[in-house]
Order: structure tokens, then C-alpha cells, then sequence
């Protein structure tokens, strides 16, 4: 479904992503894993167009997206929730999650007809189903910091995406809060159908969802492979999980 | 539903009084209320894309003054019916507004007021000094208004019609899909852009539905003054109606009626008995910015309808959670 060949990219002379191969197929969940700065979150930006890349093609449903501006990536089916929260603060966790309905069914220009009575059940299902029912009227801003999380794939969720990209959707949520998110991100998979790239620190929780692991180190993908096999391999060892 | 219907009652019985009071009021008070009526419209129109749309449109009045002459010299230039030239005037702010917007939406924030800014005042030193078309520094006066508007009261009714039919399409603007997704490109355009809107088409209508807007203001004014000058397409004014905005409340649909209504009629009776009544305003400036950030009408929503713009207190999260 998604294919990213030999992507770079450099900032002021920082190689942040240096060469990036990746391969996402159809209903899988597959995480990116590398320590710190070694390049994931610019991986996934490049891929949903919020940064050019230098060098390389990134390639979705057989149709090369690189460079495209990043509400066209979104129309095609990629759906991003970021690692620091990205909501409108200031709005109803409705309101926020309406907003990525409203623009996936191409009524952002629907002038006259007032908002409040479109996409409601589309929005209400959503928040339905990542348990959010309950606080449709709370300003988004008010809420915890672990329901703003789930808000920002709330709204990932509204743009209906075949491939919907997480980064850290656990980061700095509490451990009944991360369980919770382990159980959506599960049921996304087999009841939405969808396919996850995800990155993440906490290892346990990589290595429970994720069916392959494609590992970043100094902004190279060294290995892309089966979780077991990321385990046992000597260079991940060295380069990242701290084993000698 | 109750504040629905408290709020159309209000409205309803404001809208009364206004019909009514030319009947009672000297010419000059009518004359007054109707220049505030235009001066909201231009200040509605700003914030529009200020407050909503959260774009430095510096210089707004140049599209009111585009409006005003596009009116005139269609008039007596080109001597067209008046209701073509009507129409016409706050098209031609529009397409002026779609020029500037289209380099200026391609820019961020500082940059775009700054670029905004310099092509506003273009068009000002266009009309400034094209002496032949648009009677440079002198401007335009006595201009023959048809009998149904000549006097001052019949102008009042005129613009009130129009202020009132645009404040309901801008309520509805505000209130539709197209509203709320241009106070999610201010709050937050990546996002924007991430859920799939095309963020500078969005601001860029935006701002062309702005402009058309203040296009009708300046016509109004011709319509109440009989006249124009290129102080109506002068930074000042942009200035002006700027704060009207802030002063009234940004982040509120009627704030900047507020906020005209207050500057008009300082200018008018402050200003009748010294020259620096700016002075004032400057002083009502330093207080708001520290005492009603949100604006006059921010304020009196914040207090009669409980925070909207804000993260709800604990008490109200916790009246939340036990319902």
C-alpha cells in the first residue's frame, strides 16, 4: 500500500533522514523504532507531505504522492495523528473532530448551511468508538492530557484514511490510558479495516502489535523485519536496544 | 433553545428601536446612527479574516475605498443605472481583495500584513494621484443620489436594510461549515492542512468574501456622504477599524459593532470639544489589552453565557461529569 524509497532529507545542513526505505502493506500494523532523533517523526512528515524531501519517492496505492501539499496526501487516504498534541484548543472535542469530517466530505466551502447540523452522525460515531462520547461539549483544551491523545487519532479518524500514521499515540499517557490505546489501535485494524504505521518507545508495546518493525538508526532504516527477527538481530542490539 | 430564541428577541426588539428612532431623533443623531451602521459593516468585514480567519489584514479600508470610488466614477463617469453600479462596486472590491489575497495567503503572518500592507497602499496612491479620474486629494463631491434615498433619513433606512441584510449572511457564513473550518485554519493550519483543507484556498475566499463586503460599506458611505476622498483608502482608517475589532472583541461575531459604535461616537462627541481624542482611545487601548483582553463583547459573553472561549473552569468540568 505505501512504499518509501530512499528518502533523504536534510535541515541546515542536518541530515535528519538520510535514507529511509519502508513498505506498508495492505491491513498490517508496522511500527518504526529508533532512539531518540534518529529520525521517525521527519520519516513521517515526509510521508504526509508536511516536509520536501531531498531525495527519494514515497508511493501510495501504486501512485507517486512525493511532494505533493499535505491536504492532497490527505485526500488520498493518509491520515496523521501527531506526537505532540495538534488540536484546536479552543473548540468542542466535537467541533474538532467535525472539522476532519466536514473536510473529508468536501463541505468546507458549503456556505449557508449551518454546521451544527452536518456530519453528525459521522462525528458521533467516531467519537463513539474511541470512547470520547461522553465529552462531545468539553473545550478540547480542557481535557487530559491522555484524552487529548486520543482526540488527535479522533481526528485522524474524520478524514476516514486507508493508512492512518501514529506518532507516539501513547506518549505520556498513564498505563490504564495506554492499554485503552492498545485496545483501540487493535480494534481500528480488524473493525475499521485500517493499516497502521505507527512509532513508539515503549517496547512492549511495539513488540505486542506490531506484525513487522522497520528499525531507524542516524536517519538510515537498517532492518524491516518481523518483530522476532528485530529481536535477535546483532546491529538492532547494538544500535538500540542497549544489549551487547 | 432558549438562548436561541432570547437572543432573536433581542435582536428583534433592537431592531424596533432603530426603525423607529430617526421619527424622534434631530437629522444629526440619525445621521450618526447611520454612519455607525457602515463603519460596523466595514469593521464586521475586517474581522472576518482577522478575527476569524486570524490573517494581518492591515489594510482593510483600501477595499472600502475601492468600493466607494468603483460606486462613484461608475456613476458619474460612466453614468450606469445606480442599482448596476451597486452591484458592481463591492465585486470590484472583491476582485481587488482576490488580487492582493492571492500573494498575500502565500505568506505567514507578519509578512502577509507587511505585503497586505504595501498593495493596499498602492491602490491609495493610485487614487491619490490619477487627478483626472478621481479628483486626487480633492475627491468627489455633491454626488446626485436618486430620490428615494436623497435625504437623510430615507439614507438612514437604506443602510440599515443593507447592514441588516449583511449582518444575517455573515451570521449564517459564521455559523456554517465554512466559518468553523476558517477558526480551525487560525487556531491551528497544520492540523488543517493534515485533515485534508486546502488552507490558503480557504483563507483566500476568505478574504475575497471580506472585501466584497467592505466593497458594500464604502458604497453605503457614498450613499450617506454624497462624496469620496482618498482618506477612505488611508492606512489611518485601517487602523481604525483594526481596533474597533480588538476593542469590541475578535473572537465574537457582533464584537466589532460594539467596537465601532464606541470609536464613532468618541470621534463625533470627544471629538467635538478637543483634537485629541485619539489620545482617549489610546488610554481605552492600554486599559483593554489589560483589563478586557477579549474585548468588550468577549467579555459580556464571557459573562453571561459561561467561557466558551475559554477551557471550562473545574466547577463547570465537574457539573459536566456528574450529568
Amino acid at each position: 500500500m505505501l512504499r518509501v524509497e530512499g528518502l533523504q532529507k536534510s535541515f541546515d545542513g542536518f541530515m535528519a533522514v538520510s535514507s529511509a526505505d519502508l513498505r506498508v502493506g495492505k491491513g498490517e500494523i508496522v511500527a518504526v523504532i529508533g532512539p531518540n532523533g534518529a529520525g521517525k517523526t521527519t520519516l513521517f512528515r515526509l510521508i504526509t507531505g508536511e516536509h520536501l524531501p531531498d531525495k527519494g519517492r514515497v508511493i501510495f496505492k501504486d501512485e507517486e504522492i512525493t511532494g505533493l501539499p499535505p491536504h492532497e496526501i490527505c485526500r488520498k487516504g493518509i491520515g496523521i495523528s501527531f506526537q505532540i498534541v495538534n488540536i484546536f484548543q479552543r473548540m468542542t472535542v466535537f467541533d474538532n473532530v467535525q472539522v476532519a469530517v466536514l473536510a473529508h466530505q468536501r463541505k468546507t466551502g458549503t456556505l449557508f448551511s449551518p454546521a451544527r447540523a452536518l456530519a453528525v452522525e459521522e462525528t458521533e460515531k467516531i467519537l463513539r468508538n474511541v470512547g470520547l462520547i461522553e465529552k462531545t461539549q468539553s473545550v478540547s483544551g480542557s481535557l487530559s492530557h491522555g484524552d487529548q491523545k486520543v482526540l488527535e487519532i479522533a481526528i485522524a479518524l474524520g478524514s476516514n484514511p486507508d493508512l492512518l500514521i501514529l506518532d507516539e499515540p501513547t506518549a505520556g499517557m498513564a498505563r490504564e490510558e495506554t492499554s485503552a490505546a492498545i485496545d483501540l489501535i487493535h480494534r481500528m485494524t480488524d473493525e475499521l479495516g485500517l493499516t497502521i504505521l505507527f512509532c513508539e518507545h515503549d517496547m512492549d508495546l511495539v513488540f505486542s502489535i506490531a506484525g513487522r518493525i522497520m528499525v531507524m538508526h542516524q536517519g538510515k532504516s537498517i532492518i524491516e523485519a518481523s518483530p522476532d527477527e528485530v529481536r535477535s538481530n546483532k546491529q538492532v542490539q547494538e544500535a538500540y536496544l542497549g544489549v551487547s | 433553545m432558549g438562548n436561541r430564541a432570547k437572543t432573536f428577541w433581542i435582536y428583534g426588539v433592537l431592531l424596533a428601536v432603530l426603525l423607529v428612532l430617526p421619527m424622534m431623533l434631530p437629522r444629526f443623531y440619525t445621521y450618526i446612527l447611520a454612519l455607525i451602521f457602515v463603519t460596523s459593516l466595514l469593521a464586521m468585514s475586517l474581522n472576518i479574516v482577522v478575527g476569524h480567519g486570524g490573517l494581518f489584514q492591515f489594510h482593510h479600508a483600501a477595499f472600502y475605498g475601492v468600493g466607494a470610488y468603483t460606486f462613484v466614477l461608475t456613476l458619474t463617469k460612466a453614468g450606469l443605472p445606480m442599482w448596476i453600479c451597486f452591484i458592481l462596486a463591492p465585486l470590484a472590491a472583491a476582485v481587488a481583495g482576490f488580487l492582493i489575497g492571492w500573494f498575500c495567503v502565500r505568506l505567514s503572518s507578519l509578512y502577509f500584513g507587511m505585503l497586505q500592507i504595501s498593495l493596499g497602499s498602492l491602490l491609495w496612491a493610485i487614487v491619490f494621484r490619477w487627478y483626472d479620474m478621481t479628483g486626487g486629494d480633492d475627491g468627489i463631491h455633491g454626488i446626485q443620489m436618486p430620490e428615494f434615498i436623497s435625504s437623510t433619513s430615507s439614507a438612514y433606512y437604506f443602510i440599515l436594510l443593507f447592514f441588516v441584510l449583511s449582518f444575517v449572511i455573515m451570521y449564517l457564513m459564521h455559523q456554517s461549515p465554512f466559518g468553523q473550518i476558517l477558526r480551525a485554519t487560525r487556531d491551528n493550519p497544520a492540523r488543517c492542512s493534515a485533515v485534508g483543507i486546502n488552507v490558503r484556498r480557504h483563507q483566500l475566499t476568505a478574504i475575497v468574501i471580506a472585501t466584497f463586503f467592505a466593497g458594500e460599506a464604502g458604497v453605503l458611505f457614498v450613499v450617506l456622504e454624497r462624496s469620496v476622498f482618498p482618506d477612505l483608502l488611508f492606512w489611518v482608517l485601517s487602523l481604525e477599524i483594526f481596533i474597533m475589532c480588538l476593542l469590541g472583541g475578535w473572537f465574537t461575531f457582533a464584537g466589532p459593532v460594539v467596537g465601532a459604535a464606541i470609536i464613532v461616537s468618541l470621534r463625533t462627541f470627544v471629538g467635538a470639544y478637543t483634537e485629541y481624542w485619539t489620545m482617549i482611545i489610546g488610554i481605552l487601548l492600554i486599559l483593554l489589552i489589560f483589563f478586557l483582553p477579549e474585548g468588550v463583547m468577549g467579555f459580556l459573553v464571557e459573562r453571561f453565557k459561561g467561557k466558551p472561549n475559554k477551557a471550562p473552569t473545574e466547577q463547570t468540568e465537574r457539573a459536566h461529569a456528574s450529568s
